[in-house]
């Protein structure tokens, strides 16, 4: 007989030690070739002065930060829409998929670089142009996370619940979806990491504020200490949203994790 | 009185003739097992039944009415255990309620007064990665019979599990079967799992399946958990005979 392991919460936090301590270590070289070769702050500032630049400038920082969240959000909200929404069509009608999934990877191999600048052209300034970039460059993995995910559903299962008399639509709720979750998951946590990427580099090309006009200004005044310093913020954002998913991936998935520690 | 009635069932698929004019019946509770070789087409006959496969020749009738008006005639249990593993024991044993339609309220109440005769009392907020093989299992088997079907399709149920558990099962197994006379169908490759649970034995011949043999075993019950007798031997050493002669190239 099994009995469920409890999840101490130390080890979750021991585990983490080696990665923060490869971090620190990394910025304390960083730190130190600077003091001691004297490069100049305008080629490469020091770690310490990007984070005094966090400081100083944080009201510039942090109004600039809310529309790339703003545009993150409802990017990542629209492509989650719409990559569930298909999946669930192209699941029920395979002709469809066959159709339009070559569309999709298609989608994909347009180059944001010449892409970004005419979406800005078609739809302006404001917060649609980022929204939909943000969307076209997430909505893919999570896309093929899901169609791949109801396709794994285990043929024994499918082939018990319709002997129960299930319909199609039961067999997808209670089968195919479940069976999808941790394909989605993995292709959420893919997709969330380029969505504050996306937005930034499409407030770069053309915006009022946000995080990429910070960038953009600051390199046009040379000034590398606030360009890493919005960089900073923008990885803390990244990390942020992907923790975030982890938790929600544990929340959701948590029967795997029992299976982990039997 | 018949319950369940194959008739003259063919089946081809692909260039593979799989079944070949097989006859059954079922009697409302009795424990009929179909025995024969490995890949002779006895899960077939299972599809067939919950409707897998399409029914290309002959005739199937449940209760007297054909198949097509009684789809929902069996409860099935497959050889591995299908538990989904994101649902917790007790959402497991309601899915084929759930199914029917019946709220989860409704449908646990249903299920609950009968996990103690299961063995799972106490684990119906476990997930079933947290369970035993013989656990799952019964779970699984749990999940059959609360259906409410009129005849269970049981294919090779213990087939999965490890030798020590398999015995115990079947121990157990003759034990409920004892009380509650469900009306059942197995399928196995075990000659003595068959011999000590069955009141009739259909054997299969090699592919394309025909019934080559058909026993009716009239040892008293309980069978099991006490050395087998001289007549269980008998047949069990006919059985064997006549599958030896069916595989034997």
């Amino acid at each position: 007989m099994q009995y469920l392991v409890p999840r101490r919460p130390g080890r979750g936090l021991a585990r983490g030690i080696p990665a923060v301590l490869s971090v620190v270590s990394a910025f304390l070289i960083w730190e130190i070739y600077v003091r001691v070769s004297g490069i100049s702050p305008l080629m490469l500032p020091a770690p310490s002065r990007v984070l005094d630049q966090i400081v100083q400038n944080r009201a510039l920082l942090w109004d600039n930060t809310v529309p790339t969240l703003k545009a993150t959000f409802a990017g990542f909200a629209l492509s989650l829409t719409v990559a569930f929404g298909l999946s669930v069509v192209l699941d029920f009608m395979p002709r469809v998929r066959r159709a339009l999934f070559p569309i999709f990877v298609v989608s994909q191999t347009l180059p944001l670089v010449a892409i970004a600048p005419l979406v800005v052209l078609w739809f302006g300034f404001d917060l649609t142009p980022k929204v939909l970039i943000v969307a076209l460059v997430t909505f893919f993995p999570m896309l093929v996370a899901l169609v791949d995910g109801y396709e794994s559903t285990d043929p024994e299962i499918e082939d018990l619940i319709q002997s129960m008399g299930a319909s199609r639509v039961q067999v997808f709720r209670a089968a195919r979806f479940p069976s999808a979750m941790p394909y989605f998951f993995a292709g959420l946590r893919i997709s969330i990491t380029y969505a504050v990427v996306a937005a930034i580099f499409a407030e770069y090309v053309g915006a009022r504020a946000g995080l990429g006009i910070v960038i953009l200004n600051a390199k046009n005044s040379f000034r590398p200490d606030l360009v890493l310093a919005a960089v900073v913020i923008s990885s803390l954002l990244t990390l942020v949203l992907f923790a975030a998913t982890a938790l929600l991936q544990r929340f959701v998935l948590r029967w795997r994790d029992v299976e982990g520690h039997r | 009185m018949t319950l369940l009635d194959l008739q003259n069932l063919s089946l081809t698929l692909g260039n593979t003739a799989v079944l070949d004019d097989i006859n059954m019946h079922v009697a409302k509770g009795e424990f009929v097992s179909i025995l024969g070789p490995s890949g002779a087409g006895k899960s077939s006959i299972f599809r067939l039944l919950t409707g897998a496969l399409p029914l290309q020749r002959g005739s199937i009738t449940c209760a007297g009415e054909p198949l097509a008006a009684h789809k929902n005639g069996f409860a099935f249990m497959p050889q591995r255990d299908a538990l989904m593993p994101w649902r917790r024991i007790i959402d497991n044993l309601t899915l084929g309620l759930e199914v029917q339609g019946i709220a989860r309220q409704d449908a646990r109440a249903q299920v609950m007064p009968l996990v103690a005769d299961f063995g799972l009392e106490g684990f119906t907020n476990h997930y079933p990665a947290q369970l035993s093989g013989g656990m799952r299992q019964r779970t699984a088997l749990l999940r059959t019979i609360v259906q409410g079907r009129a005849v269970q399709l049981l294919d090779e149920p213990f087939g999965a599990l490890d030798a020590l558990t398999r015995t115990q099962m079947q121990s157990w197994f003759e034990a409920r079967w004892q009380t509650a006379r469900w009306t059942t169908f197995l399928v196995t490759h075990d000659v003595r799992e068959a011999v000590a649970l069955s009141d009739r034995i259909y054997v299969l011949s090699r592919r394309p399946a025909r019934v080559i043999s058909e026993i009716t075993v009239s040892i008293p019950r309980p069978r099991l958990g006490r050395p087998p007798c001289a007549q269980a031997h008998a047949i069990e050493a006919q059985l064997l005979e006549t599958l030896l002669n069916q595989t034997g190239e």
